[in-house]
Order: C-alpha cells, then structure tokens, then sequence
C-alpha cells in the first residue's frame, strides 16, 4: 500500500500531532516501510482461519468491585505538563 | 402534506457500581475535582486495566430484561480519538462483539398507542471526564473524577414515531433499569443521558429522511421540546425546498432551539481495533442462569400480583409499579399490617404531592414506612381524624419524625368525646340562630356552615361523621 503525505497529513489531525516538513516526509517513508510488511502477510491465504483479536489464550479476567483509596492528587498531577492545584489544564476546548 | 418523525435513541445509563470500569476508584458522584482517580483512569503509560465482574453481571441483567440475546463471545474494542475528556486518548468500549442484541421493549404511551420499540444492541463502555473552561486563565480543566465510570449505551432502532413513543420508552428504560438496581437514573447528575437521531418523511413512505443528532440532552421535558422543534426545523427546511443535512446539532435549553455544533475536525474516523488489554470475555449457560435467577419481580409482573393479591385498582398498581421505591415503599407498609388500599391513596396522594413540592425523586425519600404505617394507625384507630393526619404528614415528611410525638405535643389527638362535641355544637347553635332558620327553611347551605363553625370551635381535631351526627340529631329535635 503507497502512503501519501495527505495520508500522514490526516493522521497526525486526528491525533493532534503538528509535524514540521521534513519529518512528514520521513514518517512517510517509515509508514509505508510498515504498511508494507502488512502486503506480505496478506499474501498468505488465512480463508480457512479464525480471525485472532488477542495472542494469549486468556479468558475472563475480572476484578471484584471492591474501592481502593484513590491516588494522592498531587502526585497524579506532577506528571501533567500544566496543572493548578486540583486539575491538569488543556487548552481551551469547550465550544 | 402531513409528515412523519423517524427516531432512532442512544441511551448511556451510567451503572451503579461501587467501583469504576477498569480500576478501583470509586464511582461516588462528586468529590474535589481529581480525587477518585489513579494512574489507570487518568490515562498514565504502562498501567493495565481490569474489567469490573460486576459491570458485567449489571450488562448482562440488563440485556437479559430488555429480552435482548447475549454475546457468548465478547470483547472490547479501542475507539481512538484525541480529545482531553478521555486522557488514554482512546475509549475502551465495543463495536464489534457488543455484550447484547436484538431486543424489544413493549411501551404503551398516553395516548394509547401500544408496540414494541426494537433494541439494536447494547454495549459496555467507560465514561469520560469532565472539562470546565475557566474564562479567567482562558484555559480549560480536566476533571478525571468521572472518567472510567461504567456505562451502558443501549441503542434502539429507528422505531419511534413521536415524542410521546420517546417518553414512553424512556420511562419504561428508567424503570426497569431501576427494578434492576443497576443505575440510579438520575438525569440531573447525567446518569441517564440520551442523543436523539432524528428525520422527517411525508407520511406513508418507507424511504428515511436525512437525520441529525441531537446530544446530551437532560430532561425528559427537554427531550419532548427538542424532538418538537428539530422536527419542525426539518419540515420547514423541506417546503422551503431546502435540504436538511446530516449533522450533530446542540439543544439549548435557554434559547429553545437547536444549534450546529462545531464539528470536532474529522472526529468521526475513530480507527477502531480490538483492545489488546482486556481479554475476550466467554460467558456460560450456568453464567446466564445465574443472572437469570437474580432478576427481580419487575413492574408488569408487580402490577398484575397487586391487582389480584390486595385488590388495588389497576390505575393505583400501575402507577405504584412505575417506580420501584415506591413499589418497595408500599410493601413494606403493608407488611406493617396497613390495609393496601389505605397505603395506596396515602402514596398517590399526599406522597407524590410532597415529592413534587420537594422537586424529590421516590428513592430518594427519607419517610419511612414505619411512620407511615403508625400514621394509618392512628387514623384507623380514631386518634386522628383525617384533616390532622395529613397536617402530621406533612410536618414529619422530610425528616421522618416520630408521629406520636408530633401529635402529643400539639395536643392533636381527635376528639370524640360526645360531651364536648354537644357542648360545642351548642354553642354554635346559641350563637348563629338565623343560620338554623336558614336551614329549617330549606337551605342546605346552612348545615355546611353550621359543620364548619363546630370544627372550628373544636379547632380540626374532631372526627366529622362524629359532628356532622351530632348537628343533625340537635336540628331534628328542633
């Protein structure tokens, strides 16, 4: 499958990344190297085989709905970029 | 031309687990902004999710009343979108496999139009946080407290045909999701939340309109006047010869009307892939006959059990049945040994009228059926006449007080001693002789005056029968 620019352009909008021109053009290439990869796999008839959504043969993992004392905020919020006191701040979204 | 609504309702019912969807934190509402969080529900590299088993027993409960079939192979799947409500930048949710399929909920509006509304399926998935903009920093805050909250999102298909229909399922919805003692429902809290698909089409056609989506809307009031006017929107738009297009558009409940919302920039392209995280889930036949075993007594079958057990007529069951804290309310009063009919009029009545005065939801009501059954006694047994009892009522209502107390102390205790009803019957009757004219003359009007004055002076307490006896034996030895 050929990657275009305008197919990393729409990407990187939905995930909100700006890419400066010559990475664009890097990422590019690296995308198609991995999209590539995908064409050789599909050379391979899998009509005969169950589609696989998780590697392991694990089922039902669950947990009992018991609460655990949440986290201390002030630790959660050192990780964020820019919080005040209580919350991590964003710019501005609500419409 | 006539024209015809088509609509089709996304339901999110947040589930009342003690805990959130994927982590331990509590689901409590409220709290300091980012308090019941940790560092899988604020979206933090490397941490692991694991499924709530009781999110799962709540779904499956749910499917199973909505007689919908349930998945025996599920699993979850990553719908990616960067938006900082969701802080993973994705939401863990099903697309694919979802927990239920293919039910039908019966509905009968007020109108009277009866017919099953089609459930298309019905899916787990988590909640997302809270964003507040702050106009003073011009920058946003992300509260997470919510984010990870188990919710349901039940989607009908396009069945309905008028705002009633909408209403009626919504009621029905809330109800049983109610008896199941899975969600809360409360709409002020955004427990139960609803997006409305709409189109129009003239009448008697099959093919369907062009639809828009109205979200988050928080009211069944609100419901009822957004599908009235998006409706009207939509036929104009089309005698004008206009097209209508499809888009998420904004109620606002100020201004009455819809509005376009700003289209989150090709936000619709959610790039969905199974999530790695949550292994599949395989629910058994024993699993399913467990959940089966556990669901309640609902509504219909309450209503029909007490109509034929306590000989309630079948407006009183239904609208007992309509909401499980007062079906549970008027069982327990009656367990009390209150005779039904009795608690029946006492919760249609005076009950319902305190919670609406009260801007209060049934569940949420603090009287017990204790007091209320006291408070039946004291009537039955002559202590109180009515008028005082819902005096009484009303005063011990918010805060159940004690109703003995209530009456001793205000000295409320009915009189039917004879001697003092004559006693003041005569002075009544000393005091207003034109009015026993009246009345020998032939004007009934007299006798309810008379009545009135003698309760007066006997200041309410007294039993009426005993008094309306008492005036009528004195006027026949007149």
């Amino acid at each position: 499958m050929k990657i275009t620019e305008e197919m990393v352009d729409y990407v990187s909008i939905l995930s909100r990344l700006k890419l400066p021109e010559e990475e664009k053009a890097k990422m590019t290439g690296e995308l198609e190297q991995i999209v590539s990869y995908m064409d050789v796999l599909a050379r391979l008839d899998t009509s005969e085989i169950e589609p696989m959504s998780h590697v392991f043969p694990v089922r039902n993992v669950f947990r009992a709905d018991e609460v655990v004392p949440s986290y201390s905020r002030a630790e959660l919020l050192k990780n964020a970029p820019v919080p005040d006191k209580e919350a991590f701040l964003v710019p501005k979204t609500v419409e | 031309m006539t024209w015809e609504m088509v609509i089709g309702l996304e339901t999110h019912v947040e589930l009342a687990t003690k805990t959130k969807i994927f982590c331990s934190c509590t689901t409590e509402f409220g709290g300091a902004p980012n308090t019941h969080c940790c560092p899988v529900c604020t979206g933090m590299p490397g941490t692991l999710p694991v499924l709530n088993e009781k999110v799962l027993e709540y779904a499956v409960k749910t499917g199973l009343a909505l007689n919908c079939e349930i998945t025996r192979y599920n699993k979850f799947d990553r719908k990616n979108y960067f938006y900082p409500d969701l802080p993973k930048a994705y939401q863990i949710s099903q697309l694919y496999l979802p927990i239920a399929r293919h039910g039908a909920v019966p509905i009968c509006t007020e109108s009277g139009v009866e017919k099953d509304i089609r459930i298309h399926e019905m899916h787990m998935e988590e909640d997302a946080g809270k964003l507040v903009h702050d106009p003073w920093i011009d920058q946003t805050r992300a509260d997470y407290n919510r984010c990870g909250v188990p919710l349901i999102e039940i989607v009908t298909e396009p069945d309905f045909r008028s705002a009633e229909e909408v209403i009626a399922y919504l009621e029905k919805l809330r109800s049983t999701l109610q008896y199941l003692g899975v969600s809360d429902c409360k709409m002020q809290e955004g427990s139960l939340r609803c997006d409305v698909n709409l189109s129009v089409r003239p009448a008697g056609t099959e093919e369907f309109g062009t639809r828009t989506e109205m979200k988050n809307i928080n009211s069944f009031k609100a419901i009822t006047r957004a599908i009235e006017y998006e409706a009207r929107r939509q036929t104009e738009l089309i005698e004008e010869g206009k097209r209508v297009v499809q888009e998420t558009r904004r109620w606002d409940e100020n201004k009455d009307a819809t509005f376009t919302m700003r289209s989150k920039e090709n936000a619709q392209d959610y790039r969905y892939f199974p999530e790695p995280d949550i292994p599949p889930i395989e629910i058994t036949e024993e699993y399913l006959d467990r959940r089966r075993a556990e669901l309640p007594e609902m509504a219909e079958e309450k209503m029909i059990r007490y109509q034929a057990e306590y000989s309630l007529p079948a407006y009183d069951a239904e609208m007992i049945t309509g909401q499980r804290a007062l079906a549970d309310f008027f069982e327990e009063t009656v367990a009390l040994g209150a005779p039904a009919k009795e608690v029946a009029n006492w919760i249609m009545g005076q009950i319902m009228r305190q919670l609406s005065a009260q801007g209060m939801e049934a569940k949420d009501m603090t009287f017990t059926p204790k007091t209320m059954a006291r408070l039946i006694a004291l009537v039955s047994g002559g202590t109180l006449n009515r008028n005082t009892a819902v005096k009484v009522f009303d005063a011990v209502f918010m805060d159940d007080g004690d109703v003995d107390a209530y009456v001793k102390e205000h000295g409320l205790e009915q009189v039917s001693d004879a001697g003092l009803v004559n006693t003041a019957v005569e002075e009544v009757f000393a005091a207003n002789p034109k009015s026993i004219e009246d009345f020998k003359s032939g004007k009934e009007k007299a006798f309810g005056f008379l009545m009135g004055q003698t309760m007066q002076k006997l200041k309410g307490k007294a039993d009426p029968k005993v008094v309306n006896a008492a005036i009528r034996s004195k006027l026949g030895q007149m």
